[in-house]
């Protein structure tokens, strides 16, 4: 494989028109409604955003060295963790695949020129833009205290922090995801060149419709839920507050029935991005294409019906605790799905260890560990144990950072070449990858163990036998803080330097890869038309000198 | 009849043709009406909640209501859906601005009773000590939960409010239409092949009536028999 692209990419030349010399100027990047542009302005967004909350993780991690609550107030404690969720979720992770890499290749994907709504698209982010300011704000002044949650009464009546100003902040995001929903959804239905079928479209498309769905139907609830805390604290409308005969349960089933989908708006594009990534670098078609994809719509209407499982110790109905077990056991379903059939992908396929592949057989170990500690948390008794605990902070860890933020990071390495023309590959790729890998299984496995022997979340104190696992957790933070900082520089670089990349340097079959990178400001020099299925992979011989024989006789 | 010389309705560049571009408009208005009624839906879903929580303070607090304006402020509503109608008439049959203006101009001002109606209705609730929050004292003294009644209309203020938000957004937007009409700018030529705006909008305002079709029996008819029966 990577003879392959070394023997060809010394051929290519950079070319002289693309997307990012087709104007000039601040207002062509900010007036821009340029799907490819767009996702640049987002890339940058959200990167600030992730280095902020994983400021907060280092000072959490840092506090949590020492048994006893040496570095901050039991009150800043509670800003600084809640800042550092409410950042990496809202801020980071929920626009980072699809405002970013949804954004720059499903056109590219489908064959189109651009998004359905480019100037929605600009004004989505926008709408981040603003969201993000006044969170920002809301952080100078001293952040909000009562966890990325919101719980009420504590929210509406008792915190002094800017919980007004977040939720606000938070309000204003949520229309940036609902236009980005509407947009891909509108796209994937009506932008797709001629001959790309439903069934042709990439397994990314497919995962990007199942989150735009998510989006698009989830993010409202959230909104509304948002604006009756708001009349509750303004014009004091007690609907939450039991004082008033409010019911602070109906705040937990509104905020979950967002929240809980939320956390499949971060994992499906992910699973998109595997898909495309396992494909490639098994040089062979995903196994079974329709169960995966399907499997994606699958997580997504069954996604919206287990929110009740955060709810298991409030004053919900036993059976409906009974119910929403049962239904997040069966989320569990498609999800191992599409792990089965990404093994089965690999069973034979020619691999070939680049760093996006890397990523990729990351992702597979780390979500498996992440999915089926949730299918215990989902077990009524066993949950009522691990409540609160650093068990569930494991397992969502697993899930947001090592399902999640393994597709993205694997993601913009396979893209990057695409997406700037220049490919960021070889060494420090490799060692970035390796360090993230190991920096975070030592941060974020003792914490199972912690959260098993009764450690609870949010807390700044801890008894003094649980240091040693404590301490292993911050070792861990600190190599991965490492692995994430190594990108930087590198990607940076390779923009300057890398060497060129032409339009095809992984091999990879699909359209995105037709078109010259960086590609032009539409896209395609005509308009594609698709004639074979995706992850068609041709013999050796008709792709050119380099393959591993052996690999491919075995098949 | 056709007064078009203006010029010709808009092709966005990303588009191959009308047809695809009107698809990809009425499918992107959709979707957002969807959520619309999903944003709607976290209120009713509370509604639904406190009604079964408290129902005889919920009925207290329907019979405070006065169900004679609500009907007539429903028909108002339902005028202004109909002159939005004929706005996305002509549009679609290329009847020419003046037609659009038309129908747009009947819309504001069935809307704009509709406010003014809604406005004297709270104006009301703020005289008889029925505002959450600020001045309330339950109606009703010899029910269970009769405090209760509060809830009542914290949900009256803030899903009519939310309605009424609506609807001046909408009259918002078509302020700028109707500019956009008289200034004949190129964005706001509308005619058989693209007249996605108008028909688009006029999707948005039906939604904005049908909500108020849900929340007229929700606050003001259930339980609303007279104390006497």
């Amino acid at each position: 494989m990577s003879q392959t692209t070394h023997g060809t990419t010394a051929e290519h030349e950079f070319p002289k028109e693309h997307y990012l010399n087709a104007a000039h100027g601040w207002k062509s990047w900010l007036l821009t409604t340029d799907h490819k542009r767009i996702c640049i302005l987002y890339l940058i967004s959200v990167s600030v955003f992730f280095a902020i909350g994983g400021m907060y993780a280092g000072m959490i991690r840092l506090e949590l060295v020492t048994p006893e609550g040496d570095l901050f107030q039991p009150d800043t404690y509670n800003r600084v963790f809640t800042m550092h969720a409410v950042m990496m979720i809202f801020f980071f992770l929920i626009p980072s695949i699809p405002a970013t890499l949804g954004n720059f290749f499903i056109p590219l994907m489908i064959g189109a020129k651009d998004v359905a709504f480019p100037k929605l698209n600009l004004a989505s982010w926008y709408m981040y833009l603003m969201g993000s300011s006044l969170a920002l704000f809301a952080l100078f002044k001293g952040g909000v205290d009562t966890g990325w949650t919101f719980y009420t009464p504590f929210s509406t009546t008792y915190s002094n922090s800017y919980v007004s100003t977040v939720a606000v902040g938070i309000f204003i995001n949520g229309f940036s995801s609902i236009f980005t929903g509407v947009n891909f959804m509108a796209t994937i239905h009506r932008m797709r060149a001629p001959g790309m079928t439903w069934f042709r479209l990439p397994l990314f498309i497919w995962a990007h419709y199942a989150t735009s769905l998510i989006m698009v139907l989830g993010t409202p609830v959230l909104a509304i839920t948002i604006l009756l805390v708001g009349m509750e604290r303004l014009f004091k409308f007690g609907f939450f507050d039991p004082a008033l005969g409010g019911d602070p349960v109906l705040f937990q089933h509104l905020f979950w029935f967002y929240s809980h989908p939320a956390v499949y708006i971060m994992i499906l594009p992910s699973m998109g991005v595997m898909s495309e990534i396992i494909a490639t670098f098994t040089r062979k078609p995903i196994f079974g294409y329709h169960f995966v994809a399907f499997s994606s719509m699958g997580i997504a209407i069954i996604g919206f019906l287990v929110w009740g499982h955060h709810l298991f110790l409030s004053s919900q109905s036993v059976y409906a605790s009974l119910v929403f077990s049962f239904l997040t056991m069966l989320v569990a379903v498609p999800s191992a799905v599409k792990v089965f059939n990404w093994g089965a992908t690999l069973y034979r396929g020619s691999i070939a260890y680049t760093t996006p592949m890397f990523y990729a057989l990351g992702f597979l170990g780390l979500f498996t560990i992440g999915g089926l500690t949730g299918v215990m948390l989902g077990t009524l008794g066993l949950d009522i144990h691990m409540h609160d605990t650093y068990f569930v902070v494991a397992h969502f860890h697993y899930i947001m950072v090592g399902g999640a933020l393994f597709g993205y990071l694997g993601g913009l390495h396979f893209y990057w070449p695409k997406m700037f023309g220049r490919s960021a590959r070889g060494f420090f790729p490799h060692l970035s990858a390796l360090l993230i890998f190991v920096g975070f299984n030592l941060t974020f496995f003792p914490q199972f163990i912690l959260g098993y022997l009764g450690m609870p979340r949010r807390y700044h104190v801890y008894p003094e036998e649980f240091q040693v696992l404590n301490v292993m957790s911050t070792a861990g933070a600190t190599v991965l803080a490492i692995g994430y900082a190594l990108p930087v520089f590198y990607m940076i670089w390779s923009l300057k330097r890398g060497e060129i990349a032409g339009p095809n340097p992984w091999g990879a079959s699909g359209l995105e890869w037709q078109t010259q990178s960086p590609p032009i400001l539409h896209n395609f020099e005509s308009m594609p038309v698709v004639t074979e299925d995706p992850y068609t992979y041709h013999p050796p011989a008709q792709e050119g000198a380099g393959q591993p024989a052996a690999a491919h006789s075995a098949s | 009849m056709s007064s078009q010389a203006l010029g010709e309705s808009k092709l966005h560049h990303h588009f191959e043709t009308y047809e695809q571009q009107k698809e990809t408009s009425f499918l992107g208005m959709w979707l957002f009406l969807a959520q619309e009624v999903m944003f709607f839906g976290g209120a009713f879903a509370a509604y639904v909640n406190y009604r079964t929580l408290y129902p005889e303070a919920f009925v207290a607090g329907s019979q405070q209501l006065d169900t004679t304006i609500g009907f007539l402020n429903t028909l108002v509503l339902l005028c202004s859906s109909f002159t939005m109608v004929y706005a996305v008439w002509a549009a679609q049959n290329s009847k020419g601005p003046k037609k659009i203006a038309l129908g747009l101009y009947g819309t504001i001002f069935f809307g704009g009773i509709f406010l003014i109606v809604k406005y004297f209705e709270y104006g009301a609730k703020f005289a008889h000590h029925l505002v959450p929050g600020y001045n309330f004292i339950p109606p009703v003294q010899d029910i269970p939960h009769a405090e209760s009644t509060e809830i009542f209309f914290a949900l009256y203020f803030g899903m009519t409010g939310l309605h009424a938000l609506h609807m001046i957004v909408g009259m918002g937007i078509m302020a700028v239409m109707l500019f956009g009409l008289h200034t004949g700018k190129s964005w706001a030529i509308w005619d058989r092949k693209n007249h996605n705006f108008v028909e688009g909008f006029g999707l948005y305002w039906h939604f904005v009536d049908i909500v108020w079709i849900f929340l007229f029996p929700f606050l003001y008819l259930l339980g609303a028999h007279p104390p006497s029966f």
